[in-house]
C-alpha cells in the first residue's frame, strides 16, 4: 500500500488538494482513504465523505498532534491494509511549524499557500524543508510575480523538492499530484521505518498537566529565554 | 566566471535563514564546522539541508536567463466525448493566439495542459512539444515557472510592500541587475496603460483594479523571463488592451488568451475555437474582421472618453 503524509499550516488547502487529487483519479478505480489528524475538532471528514472518500479521524486532544500521529500511524497503516486501500493519505496541520510527520521513504507532501506571506517558507521547519513535494496553493488570487517570489523562497529552504502549483478550488494541477501519488513507494508495513526529523521534544511539568506559573513549578526539559 | 559577480556570501545566506553568526567572511565549511547540531535541530534543519540550500541559491541565480522557446506544438488529444481532436496547433514567439468557446467548453483546460506540459496525462490526452522535443520529467517540474507566466482577472497583489519594494523583490529573485532603471521603466509603462498614475511609494494593496492589472502586465513583460504567457479572461479593467498586448508581443513572447471579449479575441491573428472540450478549428483573422476590430476599438475609445469625462465630473452630450 502507498502511504502519503500531507502536512501544512492550517487553512493552507490540504483538504482541498487531497479532495481534488482524488477527483482527478476519475474513472481509474483507486481506493483512497484519508486519516485526518487534528487537536480538537474538524469539519474535514464531512468534506471527504461527501466526495466518497473513506475517512477516519484522529483527535489528539491535549496531546501534541504530531506525537499522537507517530504513536498511531502504524495502527492506521494496518487498518488501511485490511480495508484494501490503495493509497492512504494522512492530513495533519503543522501547528507549531517545528513538527513534521514525514517518514523516510514515504512520499511526503507539504501544502503551503501563496497568501501566507513571502517570509513564511523560511519560518516553516522540517515539514516543509524535508518534504518530497511542496504544493503551493491559491496561486489563482495572487500575481505571477508574487508566485515567483514565493516559489523562489521555497526553493531556498528545500531545494530538492518538486514544487507543484495547485488550485484547491478548480483542481488545476491536481491530476499531476495524483500521478505522483501513484508512483509512490508501495509497502507492506512500516516496520523499521524512521521519521525524517525529530519531533519537538516536550517533557516538562506542563506536559503533565501543571498550570501554575513560576520557576518553582518547572521540571524536566526546560529551556530559558535569553533576553539580552 | 559569470556567477562570481552574483556570489552570495555564506554569512548573508545564513543570517537570512535566521542564524546568528559571530564572525563575518568565513567559508560555508567553516560555518558548518562551528554550527552546533542541537541548534540546527532546534531550527528544524540540518547541515546537509543548509549546504544544499546554499548551493541551490547559487544555481537559481546562475541558471537564469531561462530557456529559449522557438516553438510550442499542441498535439490534439480527445474531446469530452472521447473523440479524437481534429487539429494540432504550432505557436511561435511574438504571436498571439486567442482561445474562444462557450463557458465550460475547455478553454482553461487547454491553458492548464500547456502549463503542465501535458504528455497524454491530463483529462484531454494532449501532448505539448517544446522546440520539437518532449520535455523530460525533471524539466517539467523546473520548467513550469521558467517557461510560463500567467495572468488572470482574479489575481490581486497581497504582498505587504510598496510598488518599489515589490519590483525590487521580483527583480532580485530573477537576478536582474540595474534594478533602479527597471523600477523606473516598469512604473512608467504601467502608468501609460492605466491612465491614473501611481508612484514608487504607492502600497501594492492601494492600487486600483486597473492599476494592478497594468502593473502585472508590465511586470510580466519586463521581469518574467518566461517566454510563454497564458492569459485567462483578463477583462476590460479600464486599461489599454492594445498597448498591453503590443508590449507583450514586443518582448517576443508566445501569448495565449482565453477570452469572451471580442476585442481581445480579434486582436489575435489566429484564434482557436474550443468545442465540447476539443480543439475544433483554427481561424485566421482576415481583413474584414480587422475592420470590425477597428470599429470595436473605436467604440471602446468612445467608452473610454465618456468614462474619463464622467470621472472628471463633466456632463455628457449626444452629437
Ligand atoms: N477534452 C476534455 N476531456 C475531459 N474533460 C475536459 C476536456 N476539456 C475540458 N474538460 C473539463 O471541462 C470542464 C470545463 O472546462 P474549462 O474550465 O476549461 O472551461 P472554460 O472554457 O474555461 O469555461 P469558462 O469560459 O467558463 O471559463 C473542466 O473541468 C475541464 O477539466
Ligand atoms: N482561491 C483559492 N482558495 C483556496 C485554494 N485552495 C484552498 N482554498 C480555500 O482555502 C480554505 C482552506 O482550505 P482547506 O483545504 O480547508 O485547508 P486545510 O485546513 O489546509 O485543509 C478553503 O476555504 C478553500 O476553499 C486555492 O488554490 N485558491
Ligand atoms: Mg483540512
Ligand atoms: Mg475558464
Amino acid at each position: 500500500m502507498r502511504l502519503i503524509t500531507v502536512a501544512g499550516p492550517p487553512s493552507s488547502g490540504k483538504t482541498s488538494v487531497i479532495g481534488k487529487t482524488f477527483e482527478a483519479f476519475g474513472k481509474r478505480s483507486v481506493e483512497l482513504a484519508v486519516i485526518k489528524f487534528d487537536c480538537l475538532s474538524t469539519a474535514d471528514e464531512q468534506y471527504y465523505e461527501k466526495k466518497g472518500i473513506k475517512t477516519k479521524l484522529g483527535l489528539s486532544g491535549s496531546l501534541c498532534p504530531d506525537h499522537y500521529f507517530v504513536n498511531n500511524i502504524d495502527t492506521c497503516f494496518h487498518w488501511a491494509l485490511k480495508e484494501k486501500v490503495d493509497i492512504l493519505v494522512t492530513e495533519s496541520a503543522g501547528l507549531c511549524n517545528r513538527c513534521s510527520p514525514h517518514i523516510k521513504e514515504i512520499l511526503s507532501v507539504c501544502v503551503i499557500d501563496n497568501l501566507s506571506g513571502y517570509h513564511t517558507p523560511k519560518k516553516i521547519g522540517p515539514m516543509l524543508k524535508f518534504a518530497d513535494i511542496v504544493v503551493i496553493t491559491k496561486g489563482d488570487i495572487v500575481s505571477q510575480a508574487e508566485r515567483e517570489v514565493f516559489a523562489f523562497n521555497v526553493k531556498r529552504v528545500n531545494p530538492k523538492a518538486k514544487i507543484l502549483h495547485i488550485n484547491g478550488i478548480t483542481g488545476q494541477g491536481a491530476a499531476e499530484l495524483g500521478k505522483l501519488f501513484l508512483e509512490a513507494n508501495d509497502y507492506e508495513s512500516l516496520d523499521d521505518m524512521k521519521l525524517r526529523f525529530t519531533m519537538p521534544a516536550a517533557l516538562c511539568s506542563y506536559c503533565l498537566g501543571e498550570t501554575m506559573i513560576g520557576r518553582d513549578y518547572h521540571m524536566g526539559n526546560v529551556k530559558n529565554i535569553k533576553l539580552d | 566566471m559569470q556567477c562570481e559577480k552574483h556570489f552570495i556570501e555564506p554569512y548573508d545566506f545564513l543570517t537570512e535563514m535566521g542564524f546568528e553568526l559571530l564572525e563575518k567572511n568565513q567559508s560555508m565549511d567553516r560555518y558548518m564546522a562551528l554550527m552546533d547540531d542541537d541548534i540546527l535541530e532546534d531550527m528544524g534543519t540540518n547541515k546537509e539541508m543548509l549546504v544544499a540550500g546554499y548551493e541551490a541559491a547559487h544555481l537559481q541565480l546562475v541558471e537564469e536567463p531561462g530557456v529559449r522557446v522557438n516553438s510550442i506544438l499542441i498535439k490534439g488529444g480527445f474531446n469530452k466525448d472521447g473523440e479524437k481532436e481534429a487539429i494540432d496547433i504550432l505557436l511561435k514567439p511574438g504571436e498571439i493566439v486567442s482561445i474562444v468557446g462557450p463557458t465550460g467548453s475547455g478553454k482553461s483546460r487547454l491553458l492548464g495542459d500547456i502549463e503542465w506540459l501535458a504528455r497524454g496525462d491530463t483529462p484531454t490526452g494532449r501532448w505539448i512539444v517544446i522546440n520539437g522535443a518532449l520535455p523530460d520529467d525533471a524539466q517539467r517540474y523546473c520548467f513550469e515557472e521558467k517557461l510560463i507566466s500567467q495572468l488572470s482577472q482574479n489575481m490581486n497583489f497581497v504582498m505587504d510592500a510598496n510598488v518599489e519594494e515589490f519590483i525590487e523583490m521580483h527583480a532580485q529573485s530573477r537576478n536582474i541587475q540595474q534594478i533602479d532603471g527597471v523600477i523606473e521603466a516598469v512604473i512608467n509603462q504601467a502608468n501609460a496603460l492605466a491612465g491614473e498614475p501611481f508612484t514608487r511609494e504607492t502600497p501594492l494593496t492601494a492600487l486600483s483594479g486597473g492599476q494592478s492589472r497594468a502593473l502585472m502586465i508590465v511586470d510580466v513583460a519586463f521581469l518574467c523571463k518566461s517566454p510563454i504567457v497564458l492569459i485567462d479572461e483578463i477583462e476590460n479593467a479600464g486599461i489599454d488592451r492594445r498597448k498591453a498586448l503590443d508590449l507583450l508581443v514586443k518582448t517576443e513572447k508566445i501569448i495565449m488568451i482565453a477570452t469572451h471579449d471580442p476585442v481581445l479575441a480579434l486582436m489575435a491573428n489566429r484564434r482557436l475555437v474550443i468545442k465540447n472540450g476539443g480543439m475544433h478549428q483554427i481561424i485566421e483573422s482576415n481583413e474584414a474582421e480587422k475592420k470590425v476590430l477597428k470599429k470595436l476599438e473605436a467604440m471602446d475609445q468612445e467608452m473610454l472618453t465618456i468614462r474619463n469625462a464622467l470621472r472628471n465630473g463633466e456632463m455628457i452630450y449626444s452629437e
